[in-house]
């Protein structure tokens, strides 16, 4: 009970927020929370295959930064068709997910760290060097994804769009954990050799997951760009990857709520320890340090009991 | 055309006037805000140390009041990142209520945020990256930079590679889209031959490799961008490899008073064009150089210099409308003129809000007045009264 | 494209190989030995760089600094050991990865703070400086230094890990560490001592890397990267895997920039051979990598135990 309870208060909480920040004035607020949930997606994603299947992936904002080129390229020939962009992106980034994948899940351990950082620092590069589409200064986007009915260049409706698309997401996630196929996931996690005696082959779930993490890594992609207006490789820079990991295992890693409170803290503490000082790294990086050292179940912790 | 235009900008200023919070102006009125954002913190701060020093030192000129009301500035940290960029500049226009936004070092954060402080209503300062489709295509009434265009200090220097007749030259360039750029604008004025145009990778640490086929080439000049870590990296391994004194290296951006402490003597002799020095014979620079290595103990920069100025020219537009912030038009108006005392002398501003300017081939020389040391000195006029290649691009009604 | 051009490419990649070979040897070795993923070691290699030029300029003599810079790392590894990762050992590889890229966030601030963000200035004594001409080519003399230095350290390094008593320990520790602990050998020393060990090579790489690249906050990263890439390549927890790792990348590295571009206008239009050669060239070595990891997962030469 105690873990519905904490979607209830965040679902109403986060629903609630447009309306009190319109009605006061504030409504820089919807931007900033937007962004957070963004990257919640982001965390959610890679908390399928990091907190529940055990695979550390140094790599996710290559996702990230495919769904994001998939929106800016097809933007920048015109074409701001919503279904189409978002569709490709999901699509592209599965597929990318897929070959990364397939070549780096035959590793393990500090090797499958290192090739699936490789491969986002490759993307990385490849980004930087397509003169086409901005190189390394990115490319602006005329307009957002159009949808019927929906209207995403207002700030409301594209919160909530956004809302909706966590909730599914940490939904989906959830579903999936607790399916066969999550179960699977999970004991190849705790012990390889015993779920291969039992006669599963976890490569292929293993792989199944990398590539839904990577489609859902993709739609984060997409709502990012719409988020800035603006395509940059940046977006899949090594360092967002380790931002990622971070807020999973701040919030909480294999736990559903997790994801969704890291992202949400580290930004805040981000925002506000940057707005204290210049230096505000020099705070942050022991805070994460400490977090890693003493505070294992991650913020979750608090709210529900481990799953 | 012209009137669908005009009626563009008067619905730009009317969308500024909506959007001014009607409650609390009064109170406002006595006061202003400028944000101003740039690089703060990781490896690309000492950019933004430069830039908000000297904010401060122009605000200390005016006596902390800018166009003569009580000032509030507020920095703002992009972390060289476009979309934490555009995020600080949501925070300052819609919590902290900014009346100007200023500053910004790199195009790709530029080009994020002048869209959403043009699509408040309010007035964008660029005060050093010059991304060409702000300059063209996508000018907008709203912003001004007191910088220049990406391709005009290269400009600068092909047309004095053309002038000295060199021949013949070598191109290297980190392979982004600044790099890009810097190579269009040389080519654009260099007449002789490129005998060859490398790209290297993105924060490259080692040159040997390019240093050696370059030597094997033998060209009669090198003409590079490097900025920042890369070009102490380049510089200083062209020094080590023997080569300065052999062929004569031109660069952009890549010797400046940022990187001239980390290369000491092997910055001498170093060409560089830009559209102001610290030596320049213009009053106002030689008041702005001299009280800032008073106030920090080292000299400022062309980014600095362009960040003063930013706020000498809020500050010119504010007088002109006596105080009134809400006036977006009659601030623009006021903005065009460039009424004040630039650190460059006076300019004009061209029909896309970029300066039209001189540009000055300079030389790393001994210093004894420098705190490091060494500093920049022009060696001749080489641009008179300079526009980008992009202002006819930029239909903007005046 | 003469023999002694590409003769000469090739000492620049042997070159840039040994640097990559220095900072490599650390990280293999912590990883290897005390199964330690430490994103801090570029940090390490900053420490060393910047503890050398201040102590360098302030006492004059070069030497003092290459000293201070040793044991600056020796000593701030050897804290940075007993504080922090001594809670890592039971913890997997995620742990370790997000607590030292914490260390790399505070590091890089603490030295903004302490010397500022501009660039430093690294002067070379004349002793140092200058070039030395065989084989038809002319070549800098410190870079030469650095293949020597680098050479010495991993002809030093199997000397000490195959025929001391110490290296027989680190041996022993890596492949059981209770059994060690049993034998009455205090574990935890050993694994500080190793740890300051690495972090010296790491300070040692960072000071002469400050002779020819810049020496400001952050420096570490961009090379951290390549050196991850040199150990998986070369086998995680191997000397060898990253001397041959190491050797390997820089001189795949350098060829690519200095003839790829050449190569590839025969075979394309000179536009797409200018957009096409740096792209490729700088994917190229995480291109080997996933190459190498594809056809053998544990790298060239997987060390054994690790």
């Amino acid at each position: 009970m105690r873990r519905y309870l904490f979607w209830v208060v965040l679902t109403l909480a986060l629903a609630a927020l447009p309306v009190w920040a319109q009605a006061t004035g504030n409504t820089f607020y919807i931007e900033l929370v937007r962004r957070m949930m963004i990257f919640a997606i982001g965390a959610i994603s890679l908390n399928l295959i990091l907190g529940y299947g055990g695979l550390v992936s140094f790599g996710h904002a290559a996702f990230l930064g495919t769904g994001g080129y998939a929106v800016g390229v097809l933007a920048f020939y015109g074409i701001f068709d919503g279904w189409l962009q978002w569709g490709t992106a999901i699509f592209g980034s599965a597929l990318v997910a897929l070959f990364i994948g397939a070549v780096s899940i035959r590793t393990s351990g500090i090797y499958f760290i290192m090739i699936t950082l490789a491969f986002s620092q490759m993307l990385y590069y490849l980004g930087i060097s397509i003169e086409e589409y901005g190189g390394d200064d990115g490319i602006r986007l005329k307009a957002r994804s159009q949808f019927p009915l929906v209207d995403l260049t207002d700030a409301v409706q594209f919160y909530y769009v956004v809302l909706a698309l966590m909730l599914a997401c940490a939904l989906i996630v959830h579903r999936i954990v607790h399916s066969r196929f999550g179960m699977v996931l999970r004991a190849a996690k705790s012990n390889e050799a015993r779920t291969r005696a039992i006669g599963f082959s976890p490569y292929a779930y293993r792989l199944a997951a990398f590539v839904i993490a990577g489609a859902m890594g993709g739609l984060a992609g997409a709502l990012l760009v719409n988020q800035t207006n603006y395509l940059t490789p940046e977006f899949m820079n090594w360092t967002r990857s380790g931002e990622l990991m971070f807020m999973v295992i701040l919030g909480g890693m294999g736990t559903s709520a997790g994801p969704v409170v890291g992202a949400f803290a580290l930004l805040i503490l981000e925002d506000v320890l940057a707005g204290m000082t210049e230096y505000f790294l020099v705070i942050l990086g022991p805070l994460l340090v400490l977090s890693v050292i003493f505070f294992r179940r991650g913020l979750a912790g608090i709210f529900s009991r481990h799953d | 055309m012209h009137k669908a235009l005009k009626f563009a900008f008067a619905g730009a200023v009317a969308a500024t006037l909506a959007f001014a919070l009607p409650p609390s102006a009064e109170a406002q009125q006595q006061k202003i805000r400028i944000g101003f954002i740039t690089t703060l913190s990781g490896p690309q701060g000492i950019i933004g140390r430069h830039m908000r020093d000297s904010v401060e030192l122009a605000l200390d000129h005016l006596n902390r009041r800018v166009g003569g009301l009580e000032t509030e500035i507020i920095y703002g940290d992009d972390q060289f990142k476009p979309d934490v960029g555009v995020q600080v500049a949501e925070q300052m226009l819609r919590r902290d209520n900014v009346d100007f936004m200023a500053g910004i070092i790199w195009s790709n954060v530029m080009m994020a945020v002048v869209p959403v402080v043009t699509g408040a209503g309010k007035i964008m300062v660029g005060t050093n990256a010059g991304a060409s489709p702000l300059a063209g295509s996508q000018c907008h009434p709203l912003y001004f930079s007191t910088s220049w265009n990406n391709d005009q200090t290269p400009e600068a220097l092909g047309q004095f590679l053309t002038d000295s007749k060199v021949d013949e030259l070598y191109i290297l360039a980190p392979n982004y889209q600044a790099g890009k750029d810097m190579v269009a604008g040389v080519k654009r004025t260099y007449k002789g031959k490129i005998v060859e145009e490398l790209y290297t990778k993105m924060g490259q640490l080692d040159y040997q490799a390019e240093i050696t086929a370059l030597r094997a080439r033998n060209p009669k000049a090198v003409f590079v961008f490097y900025p920042g870590g890369m070009g102490v990296q380049f510089v200083r391994q062209y020094h080590q490899a023997g080569l300065r004194d052999r062929i004569p290296l031109y660069s952009v951006f890549t010797v400046d008073e940022t990187t001239i402490p980390a290369l000491k003597d092997a910055a001498i002799g170093q060409y560089e064009a830009r559209f102001w020095s610290p030596d320049i014979d213009v009053p106002a620079s030689k008041k702005f150089v001299a009280d800032f290595r008073k106030k920090y103990g080292y000299t400022p920069s062309l980014y600095g210099a362009q960040s003063y100025d930013g706020i000498m020219l809020i500050d010119s537009a504010l007088r002109a409308t006596k105080g009134n912030v809400k006036d977006t038009k009659a601030l623009v108006m006021a903005m065009r003129k460039a009424n004040f005392d630039s650190i460059r002398g006076p300019f004009k501003y061209n029909v896309n809000h970029h300066p039209i300017q001189h540009f000055y081939l300079l030389r790393a020389e001994k210093g004894p007045a420098a705190p490091e040391g060494i500093e920049m000195r022009i060696v001749k006029r080489v641009l008179e009264n300079h526009r980008d290649a992009y202002y006819q691009d930029c239909k903007m009604p005046w | 494209m003469s023999a002694a051009l590409v003769f000469e490419q090739m000492l620049n990649g042997v070159q840039l190989g040994v640097m990559l070979f220095l900072l490599a040897a650390g990280l293999t070795l912590v990883l290897g030995i005390m199964n330690i993923v430490n994103l801090a070691h570029g940090s390490l290699y900053m420490i060393g760089a910047y503890f050398a030029i201040t102590v360098g300029q302030w006492s004059g003599s070069f030497l003092l600094g290459v000293l201070a810079g040793l044991a600056g790392t020796l000593l701030v590894g050897m804290v940075v050991e007993l504080v922090v990762l001594r809670a890592l050992y039971d913890r997997d590889h995620l742990d370790q990865v997000l607590a030292t890229f914490g260390l790399i966030l505070f590091f890089n601030e603490l030295v903004a703070i302490l010397w500022g963000r501009f660039a430093l200035f690294a002067s070379l004594p004349t002793y140092l400086q200058g070039h030395v001409e065989f084989a038809g080519i002319i070549y800098p003399l410190f870079r030469l230094v650095i293949i020597l230095v680098g050479l010495a350290v991993a002809v030093l390094l199997w000397y000490v890990v195959t025929r001391t008593r110490l290296g027989m320990l680190i041996r022993a520790g890596a492949s059981n560490r209770t059994m060690v602990s049993a034998l009455g050998i205090n574990i935890r020393m050993l694994y500080t001592v190793v740890f300051g060990f690495g972090a010296a090579l790491a300070g040692l790489a960072g000071l002469m890397a400050g002779q020819i690249y810049t020496v400001q906050p952050g420096m570490g990263e961009m090379i951290l990267i390549q050196a991850f890439v040199v150990i998986v390549i070369g086998g995680i927890g191997s000397i060898r895997g990253a001397l041959v790792g190491a050797l390997i990348v820089g001189v795949v590295d350098t060829l690519a920039r200095a003839f790829l571009k050449p190569l590839l206008t025969l075979a394309l239009t000179p536009g797409a051979a200018d957009t096409a050669s740096p792209a490729i060239a700088s994917m190229l070595i995480y291109l080997l990598m996933a190459l190498v990891l594809a056809l053998r997962p544990a790298g060239l030469f997987p060390a054994r135990g690790g």
